[in-house]
């Protein structure tokens, strides 16, 4: 069967690609540190040597649309064009070519229907930044394959942040029953608090300090229960109009499994969001 | 309420470099264009097999000509799409990183919770 060598879940942050690229005065005063702390996060996956990359992410409306709107994705596809002209256009992010791991996407959607899971398919998805971000934070070569998942956090009505832990759950098990000698990383991103389009967005720091610091503790100490109690989807408007994307944490969550303790935890207070870094060992840290 | 119609209007153009140059330049032009030849277009098929019963209130086409973010926002349109659109056209004006960003939230000020309903 497949081995687990590493679960992440992360912030997506589509400025870190230009940050950490550019020099001089276009250089911004945050991007040493940033690439300091991307650089040690990156490592995390590293040393788990991994062969396939299973990605959790959100499409903020490049391919998916109001008039045809899965709650969760699997895509299956021998390859992956990435990157849409309008984050070009804002992040200046380049295009991006991924391989495709179909087989597991077939084992992942086979086993996510046979567990409850009516999940949708793709033959020919272009991904967006929500999973290109993680690639080149954690894996700017590009060269595992991958499996991307889609979950709506964007377009309401969304499915109960409960579903997307029982959704991580799922995951977890249906890769690990994998009939294959494969080690596979899985790797979520998401959002802590954040506002989008409102007023309370590009603050000096994210738009709920408060509510960050608990997410951070919930996530890193794996604590499912108070995170389900004090999370709704009604709730997740007060932090931030973008907050519900901290659903997508709450997969992850579900991956890496109830009390699980992150084996690594980071944060960096950027301007108007916090961006947080988590990855957990299932089977013990890497020598 | 059309929000969903709203939103189209939106992700056509943000997603069309030459619309949001058209947007940008001659907003009445490009709304009355829009509505003419693309608001019924269903985006996956051909053109024969349109909608036919689309069409924007006189509230979100006046709020769509005067580049009005907040009506938008308070008409309940996805304010992702309208942000992302609104760079697009505005942010090149930029004096100092994040000017054009800043000044957006700063319109908005006068919102508070809840926020409008931006679903579909």
């Amino acid at each position: 069967m497949a081995s687990i060598v590493a679960v992440i879940a992360s912030t997506h942050h589509p400025f870190y690609y230009r940050a950490s690229t550019s020099t001089g005065e276009d250089r911004p005063p945050f991007a040493d540190e940033w690439v300091r702390k991307i650089t040690a996060f990156r490592e995390t996956l590293t040393r788990a040597n991994p062969d396939v990359l299973v990605m959790v992410g959100s499409d903020h409306f490049h391919q998916l649309w109001l008039d045809n709107m899965p709650q969760f994705l699997v895509g299956k596809a021998p390859f992956y064009d990435a990157n849409w002209y309008n984050e070009e256009r804002e992040f200046g992010l380049p295009r991006m070519l991924l391989k495709g791991q179909e087989d597991l996407s077939a084992h992942i959607l086979r086993a996510g229907l046979d567990a409850g899971f009516d999940l949708a398919f793709s033959n020919e998805l272009r991904i967006d930044h929500s999973v290109t971000c993680p690639i080149i934070t954690l894996r700017p070569e590009a060269d595992l394959p991958i499996v991307p998942i889609y979950t709506n956090i964007f377009a309401p009505p969304l499915p109960q942040p409960s579903r997307f832990v029982a959704l991580g759950s799922a995951i977890r098990k249906i890769v690990e029953e994998w009939p294959s000698h494969l080690r596979v990383a899985i790797i979520g991103t998401g959002h802590l608090s954040l506002e989008l389009g409102g007023p309370r967005q590009f603050g000096p720091h994210g738009p709920d300090p408060e509510f960050d610091r608990k997410a951070v503790e919930w996530i890193a100490s794996g604590d499912l229960d108070s995170c389900l109690r004090e999370v709704s989807l009604e709730s997740l408007h007060a932090p931030g109009n973008a907050t519900h994307g901290f659903m997508d944490f709450m997969l992850m969550m579900g991956v890496a499994g109830p009390g699980a303790k992150a084996d690594y935890v980071d944060n960096l207070d950027l301007f108007h969001t916090m961006e947080a870094y988590f990855t957990w060992y299932p089977n013990g840290v890497p020598a | 309420m059309s929000k969903y119609l709203l939103n189209k209007f939106l992700y056509t153009v943000d997603r069309d470099p030459s619309l949001v140059e058209r947007y940008r330049a001659d907003p009445r032009e490009l709304v009355t264009w829009w509505e003419e030849s693309l608001s019924n277009a269903l985006l996956n098929c051909p053109t024969p097999e349109a909608s036919t019963w689309q069409r924007l209130t006189d509230e979100e086409r006046s709020a769509l000509i005067e580049h009005d973010h907040c009506k938008l926002f308070e008409l309940g349109a996805h304010p992702f799409l309208t942000l992302t659109l609104f760079i697009a056209m505005f942010e090149r004006d930029n004096t100092e990183p994040l000017e054009y960003q800043k000044a957006f939230g700063a319109r908005m000020a006068h919102f508070s919770l809840p926020y409008p309903d931006i679903a579909t």
